[in-house]
């Protein structure tokens, strides 16, 4: 009964307003309109849509401002959580790759659209940037003394006499097969028929190599190999397989430069650094792991593995037995992948013992679907340019997947052709391995020794084509700017091509990796009378 | 003004008595329902609902929406549908692990399978020998050409005995250019040279090499276009382009289709319908992929076919990709005219930065299993990126060594495409007229490695099952393995891509026997 009677009043007042105020109430609400809102009149309608609107409008606003600054997912969230490495300080380094304001200004012309992800790549770290000045002057004895030594590629140029000669005397039947019948791979390997992921021959062969690169103490399946055209193709084709777009995976600091490449590039997925420390001797912390992990979920990452490198790659040291247990056992609790990155598994020259992750799973069976290793089979032989590299595997569906993406970076047959009757080679195999760990101990050593003599301090490497080199002392301002600053002059000034820590996203600024595999033993005083020049500079 | 406030403070007064407040217990919404206190909630409510909608949306976008930000100019793109479907992975990745997540591409493409690659699987796994297992799979399902191998393993075997150093790995441990070495981009212009033609000139700053063809288009898709882009392609197309462009670039194909009463040539205006329905469905195109000559039908772009081509290009502001891998493979009468050549008679006009490139080894010399691939593109961006990705697909460097010398040898490539064109056109001929004897036409073809057949009159249902049921009888009953026309995404059901150049003159008899028992077992049940 009261509705009734409330309902009467409302229609009223407007009525009653405006033949009441006549006309200067009409020009009134067509000066001022929401005259009514404030009178609270229509408001039930104007003051839904009103705030509504605005709130609208705001949001919109707020998008158009953060779709500018998405551009950069991939490398803001690293530079958020390491202080240190965003190596934005050089100015003729053009670093914070996925800006658009950049991809406007490359591309000026009213030409057509080039893909963001492409602008994404213009630019380069300090890495790569040192690769093209040192390919530009390449130092030489006698030629061009003057020029760039160059220590920042990992390559092993120790035993390339050894595959000469190999070659010298097995080539034309390698290639050409038994006999020097061609047909063999004319028909098999030169169809389409062959293939993408690598003949079964040269699976079988560098099943049995890897068998012996790890004492025989674990066997290999051929059936579960992918090969690849290389590292960087297989570190790829295992992140397209394993993460999506902005997923992260886990990687531990100081790592390869390649990786933000390999990992990052065409695949959309991220990397979180987890810190390792000098104090530590740059080992992998589980606890930073956990905590990188912990923090990456709280910004909203779906973490989806851990990449590690063993031996590591710059620094050379080598995983326990128990850091990979504890490692596995952490992927497991969070049910991630692991990709295990043994490129330098041959070139061993420690005293500690290498153990691939293939040896723990043999134990753990039940972890082996989340376990990936990725094998380097032409750099452990001396080779890198024959691009040749290996995804193991027990997962089924990563394994099919693989194989279907090799056809984008597949190995070509004559190169299959090869390596396979190099690896079948067993005598060969057995006194290259024994004599390549020989010679990287004694360069090792004699490279380290001598820049212990200049005050220079590495840390303690196991295997690996790299010396990581402490030269802090010689910065002239503790900070990745010094870090820059020393690399430019070595470059420029001493002329030693260098990877510098930044590129390596290491935490800790003064560190540098010397690819001492590149030197020849009277090489060494070059470069230690190079280093020098810049020390007594720096004093 | 205070009149206006009388009515709500009376009916305030007004409203005193218990039932009253019962009601309004009852009935939060009362109030709003009879305008009072309309001002506040009326804005609080729709606010506060409109805002739990649009965190629901972003909640339920958060996934999809990580791909947008690589294409921030596209604002239709923050809908991608594309190959990554998240409800597929989930099915599947749930039910065939033990809880370690793939991501969405790998669960996607390990159930990819058309009938192309189901075919060229079961013919590897039985593969027709003449002695060893004359009962298997004959494999007609490939673009491969075994005509010339003999003249290919003759020259490998006098530089394997003529000590070539072309192997020796000097120069191997240093730095090297992922995009292949100077020495081999020499060679390769100068063999583009002959083989467009002779009239063309390719300078080798423009040139990229990568480890075939199949990366050289996955690498441009990479460079044009962002993830739920799309390029207009003309069907029927190559099966392989749904791999290279759409799975890891993310790129979509839109269709363009041609039809058998034009001899499957392109035609304009459903080029411009493709291009503009695409618009309206909010599709961001960004290129055109065509091949020429095409595969699979093996008829060749005009001159003003051409032209037009890039007149659309630059009208629509979008880039043209050219897939010229069979340039050297034509037979016929017509004459290939490559897109440099247009380049470079009338280079004032064209915006060359907008027209890409590709070819390869793989078919012209019939060296697939070397894996070369060329782009060729005037757009020094699109260069400068494709050699930065050229790190996930480089040529060794032994393999860049003997082709490097191979194509060196200048009188070899002379011969070697004098024979190949001659056989070529023999094996098409006989077999072309083979096929027509039993009721089989094929569209008219000049260049390439395939018959385009039409076999329209042997399905039953004039559909793509039709046509699937069709091919399965070739492999069951006549063991030959050919690509159905829906692999090709071809519109008209009854088309059959077979490969020529897989047999030799001898073989023809065998293969057209085995064709016609599915014939005949067609024409008894109907």
């Amino acid at each position: 009964m009261t509705t009734k009677e409330n309902k009467k009043p409302p229609p009223s007042p407007p009525s009653s307003s405006s033949s009441t105020s006549g006309g200067g109430g009409t020009a009134m609400r067509v000066i001022v309109p929401l005259q009514g809102v404030v009178q609270g009149r229509g408001g039930l309608f104007l003051g839904s849509v009103i705030p509504c609107a605005l709130y609208y409008l705001f949001q919109l606003y707020v998008k158009t401002r953060t779709r500018h600054r998405f551009n950069s997912p991939p490398t803001s969230p690293h530079s958020n959580s390491t202080p240190s490495p965003s190596h934005n300080n050089l100015p003729e380094l053009s670093v914070h790759p996925r800006s658009l304001s950049r991809t406007h200004l490359s591309s000026p012309t009213p030409s057509a659209f080039l893909s963001g992800r492409a602008a994404s790549l213009a630019a380069d770290s300090p890495y790569y940037a040192g690769l093209y000045k040192a390919a530009e002057n390449p130092y030489h004895e006698v030629d061009n003394p003057e020029g760039v030594i160059h220590l920042a590629v990992g390559d092993n140029k120790i035993c390339v006499d050894l595959v000469e000669d190999w070659m010298e005397k097995n080539l034309s039947g390698a290639v050409l097969e038994e006999g020097g019948d061609f047909t063999g791979i004319g028909i098999t390997g030169i169809s389409g028929c062959q293939p993408f992921d690598g003949v079964m021959k040269l699976k079988v062969a560098v099943a049995s190599f890897m068998s012996q690169a790890v004492d025989n103490s674990v066997f290999f399946n051929p059936s579960q190999m992918v090969i690849t055209s290389g590292v960087d193709p297989a570190i790829e084709i295992l992140s397209f397989c394993l993460a999506d777009y902005g997923n992260a995976f886990l990687v531990p600091t100081p790592h390869s430069p390649s990786f933000d490449g390999a990992a990052k590039w065409r695949t959309g997925v991220e990397i979180v650094p987890v810190p390792c420390r000098s104090a530590d001797n740059f080992n992998l912390n589980i606890a930073a792991l956990d905590q990188a992990f912990n923090q990456a979920k709280k910004r909203g990452q779906k973490v989806r593995g851990i990449i590690i490198t063993n031996p590591s790659n710059p620094v050379g040291n080598l995983l326990s037995h128990e850091t990979l247990r504890s490692l596995l056992d952490f992927a497991r609790e969070k049910n991630i992948h692991i990709i295990s990155n043994e490129i330098y598994a041959g070139s061993t020259y420690g005293n500690e013992e290498f153990v691939s992750m293939a040896e723990i799973l043999e134990v753990e069976d039940h972890d082996r679907e989340r376990v990936h290793i990725v094998y380097g089979l032409s750099d452990d032989i001396s080779v890198p340019s024959y691009k040749a590299c290996v995804i193991y595997s027990c997962n089924k569906n990563v394994l099919a997947a693989a194989k279907k993406l090799a056809r984008l970076s597949s190995i070509s047959a004559p190169t299959q052709q090869l390596l396979t009757s190099m690896l079948s080679d067993a005598r060969f195999m057995q006194n290259f391995i024994e004599i390549n760990r020989l010679r990287l101990q004694k360069m090792c050593q004699a490279f380290v020794a001598r820049l212990k003599q200049l005050g220079i301090e590495c840390a303690r490497s196991d295997g690996g084509f790299h010396c990581w080199a402490d030269m802090s002392a010689l910065m002239r301002s503790y900070s990745e700017k010094g870090e820059l600053e020393l690399w430019d002059r070595l470059l420029n000034v001493a002329k030693i091509n260098v990877t510098p820590g930044t590129s390596c996203h290491c935490i800790e600024p003064g560190w540098f990796g010397f690819c001492f595999t590149l030197l020849s033993e009277k090489d060494i005083p070059v470069v230690v009378e190079r280093l020098q020049r810049i020390s007594e500079a720096t004093k | 003004m205070t009149r206006t406030r009388e009515p709500e403070s009376k009916s305030k007064t007004s409203s005193p008595s218990s039932s009253s407040t019962g009601m309004k217990l009852i009935v939060p919404l009362q109030g709003v329902v009879q305008g009072r206190g309309g001002i506040l909630l009326g804005s609080l409510i729709p606010c506060a609902l409109f805002y739990f909608f649009q965190l629901y949306l972003k909640k339920r976008r958060r996934s999809n929406d990580k791909h947008p930000s690589s294409n921030p100019p596209s604002p239709s793109s923050s809908f991608p549908e594309l190959p990554r479907t998240p409800s597929r992975s989930n099915l599947s990745s749930r039910g065939s692990l033990t809880g370690v997540r793939l991501s969405r591409l790998a669960t996607t493409i390990s159930d990819d399978d058309s009938a192309y690659y189901v075919g060229l699987n079961r013919a590897s796994r039985d593969p027709y020998h003449k002695l060893t297992n004359p009962d298997g799979i004959i494999q007609l399902g490939l673009s491969d050409n075994t005509l010339s191998l003999d003249l290919i393993g003759d020259w490998m075997r006098k530089w394997g005995s003529g000590g070539d150093d072309g192997l020796s790995i000097n120069g191997i441990a240093t730095y090297q250019a992922f995009d292949g070495v100077d020495e081999l981009k020499l060679a390769l212009s100068d063999f583009m040279h002959q083989v467009m033609g002779g009239s063309v000139h390719f300078d080798t700053s423009n040139m990229v090499l990568t480890a075939g063809a199949t990366p050289a288009i996955e690498i441009l898709s990479f460079c044009l276009a962002d993830h739920g882009n799309a390029f207009l392609v003309p069907t029927p197309y190559y099966p392989g382009f749904d791999r290279d462009v759409r799975w890891r670039p993310g790129v979509d194909l839109i269709p363009v289709h041609c039809r058998s009463a034009d001899n499957f040539n392109l035609s304009m205006t459903a080029l411009e319908q493709a291009y503009s329905q695409a618009r309206k469905r909010g599709v961001k195109v960004r290129g055109i992929l065509v091949s020429n000559p095409s595969n699979p039908v093996g008829n060749m772009l005009t001159q003003d076919m051409l032209y037009n081509l890039i007149d659309f290009a630059e009208d629509k502001n979008i880039h043209l990709i050219v897939d010229e891998v069979f340039a050297g493979s034509t037979y016929g009468s017509e004459k290939f005219v490559s897109i440099a050549e247009i380049l470079e008679s009338d280079s004032e006009y064209i915006d060359k930065r907008r027209i890409h490139i590709i070819y390869g080894l793989s078919k012209d010399l019939a060296l697939a299993g070397f894996r070369v691939g060329v782009i060729y593109s005037f757009n020094k961006n699109v260069l400068a990126t494709a050699r930065k990705l050229c790190r996930f697909s480089s040529i060794s460097a032994p393999t860049q060594r003997l082709v490097t010398s191979m194509l060196s040898d200048k009188k070899f490539i002379q011969d070697y495409f004098e024979t190949n064109r001659n056989r070529m056109r023999q094996v098409h001929h006989e077999f072309v007229d083979a096929l027509s004897k039993l009721g089989i036409k094929c569209a008219k073809s000049s260049g390439g490695m395939f018959c385009w057949a039409d076999m329209s009159g042997l399905i039953k249902p004039y559909s793509e099952k039709g046509e699937l049921e069709l091919w399965e009888k070739f492999m069951s009953i006549a063991k030959i393995n050919i690509t159905p026309g829906s692999a090709c995404h071809c519109i008209e059901p009854g088309w059959f891509r077979i490969c020529f150049t897989t047999m030799s003159l001898e073989e023809i008899p065998l293969v057209i026997e085995r064709i016609r028992r599915v014939v005949e077992v067609c024409k008894s049940s109907s």
